[in-house]
């Protein structure tokens, strides 16, 4: 009886791999993916891995880049930084993986960052946005996420509309939550508005009462809260029960609005989120139908819907990275580098394209997003009032 | 003055919360000499066997929370006949790694099992804040906070006061001694794991709806707990209790107004300094050894 099933597991593994490379005769373009898969921001890290599996199954579908399949290497940074950088020498030493798409946390990317310019390999930036990823003078890093500035010069327009006069902040204690607290303090000192305390905690915290008994004493209009989703449920729940009636804005783009909705309920009423995808209204997005098509494919794969906010990056990243390699023609680490200048296209978030930006001669890549507001009303994600349409 | 008002009443209630983590680790550190890593996902086992009760269950909260707790002995029975009976009389370093592996396995285990999405366990209590002047507290926090109370009460009095806390406290002082006096050792051993897990998973059941469910939530609730336990002395009920208190009130005060960056640093300098001056705990009186 073992016997026979052995046999079987033989045949069915050698027709397998009779069968697998018809139509992609050459070895494939191995990917590398560094994304926090276990640890406190776990669920985000996932999301992003379910896109980048997306874009990897639809660039497959229509032959593979230049003939060759696309195959992800992922590995798990575990929410922290130092694991992130021993991923990216794992990716690069062993895998040999000529690009990657990493680290979720502006900590981890920078972590990893050392490593990308010791081997020369590019790394694609999906979601981090401490300014100074793209300011150290690292060739080989390319960013399609907003850095912190250029998400606040985003809500400027909107200031006067959101009625923000004086602001506090809390934001998460890592480079992520620090760069954005001086990036929307700046914007909000220009602006004329008052920005009151920064209050900061730390990434694995649990209870904010502290921070928010604070913050309640300063007398502002407006609260910052910059950190992942399952800290923003716990702030949100936390302030409700200390009745702090603030306009509450998350930046960051990872805030989930609709997961938001389901586990904070009613203290989720009335927040404002800064967001990079609008899932909820795909139609509304720079490529409409590649929007609608994400969406859609997302919730056949029986992804939740909640992931979608996050899920996008991994697909943008994916897509760039293989475009990438289009250009170039072969996936050697220095050619998709030289090419990912040239990579110009739309993605789920809208047109990539990357400037340079830090010190001259070692300029790093950053890519202009577009960005969004939307605000949590009567239990569903909705424009706020100043967008929506008349 | 309403801010510190308000910062000490937060403090209080965060205190009550690291109280009922540090009492089921004292437990089964103190008495049975052995460093139990896998507290913490005891801890999250209670919460996510709470929210399973009540999301797919459909049961009461307070139901769900008394299965969580049985749950939590019944795991720390197994656990401890599974894993530490055979390894009875080796060095406390074997059991520490068995407990280590035991803590990623579970941790690995709660992520496969419910993905990495934290999940908000529903309560009946109103969201709105119960107010007295100034200061503000929410139901749920105060039922919790009595809870705790009643459980370490009822753990004292258990250890204290009871045959089977006798036992317990001569088992673990004197194994032989306590085997000729016809104390089922074995069975001593079981039970007061049991028990510590039981308020593990206790602290995980009441503690989940404050906060989220997810399956790295152990590892704070585990350095809390340990914090407490340095703080109180090893198996002292009543020091790990107000240890936790004042852990409490000292991370809260510290992060109002010193800075919040360094609310966990205010913690562990405490501890620091605890350990330099005081090294048996806070609430020790001093022992003979030897």
């Amino acid at each position: 009886m073992l016997k026979r099933w052995s046999w079987m597991l033989l045949v069915s593994l050698s027709v397998g791999a009779l069968v697998a490379p018809a139509g992609f005769a050459q070895a494939p373009i191995r990917i590398g993916v560094i994304e926090p898969l276990s640890g406190p921001v776990a669920a985000s890290g996932n999301y992003v891995r379910m896109g980048a599996e997306i874009a990897r199954d639809w660039i497959n579908a229509r032959g593979g880049v230049s003939g060759r399949k696309v195959e992800l290497v992922i590995e798990d940074n575990k929410s922290d930084p130092k694991e992130a950088a021993s991923a990216a020498e794992k990716l690069i030493v062993r895998d040999k993986v000529p690009a990657i798409m990493g680290a979720w946390g502006s900590s981890m990317t920078l972590a990893a960052m050392p490593k990308l310019e010791e081997y020369g390999v590019p790394m694609v930036v999906e979601t981090s946005s401490a300014s100074t990823i793209t300011k150290r003078g690292n060739p080989w890093i390319f960013r399609i996420s907003p850095p912190s500035e250029m998400e606040a010069l985003g809500l400027e327009q909107y200031l006067d509309k959101l009625a923000v006069k004086r602001a506090d902040f809390l934001a998460v204690n890592t480079d992520w939550g620090r760069g954005a607290v001086t990036a929307f303090g700046d914007m909000l000192k220009k602006k004329g508005a008052a920005v009151g305390a920064a209050e900061f905690m730390d990434q694995k915290d649990t209870d904010m009462n502290a921070q928010i008994t604070k913050i309640k004493g300063g007398g502002g209009d407006t609260l910052f809260l910059t950190t992942a989703v399952e800290q923003i449920t716990l702030v949100l729940k936390q302030s409700q029960e200390q009745r702090l009636t603030r306009k509450i804005i998350t930046t960051g783009g990872s805030s989930s609005p609709s997961q938001l909705i389901k586990q904070a309920g009613p203290a989720a009423e009335g927040s404002y989120h800064i967001v990079f995808f609008m899932p909820w209204f795909p139609e509304a997005m720079p490529d409409g139908k590649l929007a609608k098509a994400f969406v859609d494919e997302w919730t056949k794969r029986g992804h939740p819907f909640e992931g979608l906010t996050e899920g996008f990056r991994g697909h943008d990243g994916i897509a760039t990275i293989a475009e990438a390699v289009k250009i170039a023609g072969k996936d050697e680490p220095k050619a998709i580098q030289a090419a990912l200048w040239k990579v110009s296209f739309t993605g789920v978030n809208g047109p990539i394209k990357f400037e340079k930006d830090g010190p001259a001669g070692k300029e790093s890549g950053q890519s202009k997003p577009s960005i969004f507001v939307v605000q949590i009303k009567d239990g569903k994600v909705a424009l706020p009032d100043f967008l929506a349409k008349k | 003055m309403d801010a510190l008002l308000q910062h000490l009443v937060n403090g209080l209630v965060l205190g009550g919360t690291y109280a009922l983590l540090g009492i089921g680790l004292t437990l089964i550190f103190g008495l049975m000499n052995l460093v139990n890593f896998a507290h913490g996902e005891l801890y999250t086992l209670g919460a996510y066997a709470t929210f399973a009760a009540l999301a797919l269950g459909g049961l009461n909260f307070f139901a769900a929370v008394a299965l969580a707790i049985a749950l939590g002995a019944v795991v720390g029975a197994a656990c401890e006949r599974l894993l530490l009976r055979p390894l009875r009389g080796e060095s406390i370093d074997t059991t520490m790694l068995v407990m280590i592996g035991l803590w990623i396995a579970l941790q690995n285990g709660e992520l496969l099992a419910w993905g990495g999405v934290a999940k908000s366990i529903p309560h009946p209590f109103p969201t709105a804040p119960l107010t007295l002047g100034p200061v503000g507290i929410a139901p749920l926090r105060l039922f919790v906070m009595a809870t705790a109370l009643v459980l370490i009460v009822a753990a004292w009095l258990l250890i204290q006061r009871t045959r089977l806390g006798r036992a317990m406290r001569a088992t673990f002082q004197d194994r032989e001694t306590a085997a000729l006096m016809g104390v089922r050792i074995d069975r001593i051993h079981t039970a007061t794991f049991a028990f510590g897990s039981a308020l593990a998973a206790a602290a995980g059941a009441l503690l989940g709806p404050i906060f989220l469910a997810y399956p790295s939530m152990g590892d704070l609730a585990s350095l809390k707990a340990f914090s407490v336990v340095i703080l109180g002395g090893l198996g002292n009920l009543p020091g790990a209790t107000l240890g936790g208190l004042l852990l409490g009130i000292a991370e809260e005060l510290g992060a109002g107004y010193v800075s919040s960056g360094y609310r966990d640093a205010v913690g562990f300098v405490i501890i620091i300094l605890v350990l330099l001056f005081r090294p048996s705990g806070l609430f020790t009186r001093a022992e003979r050894i030897g």
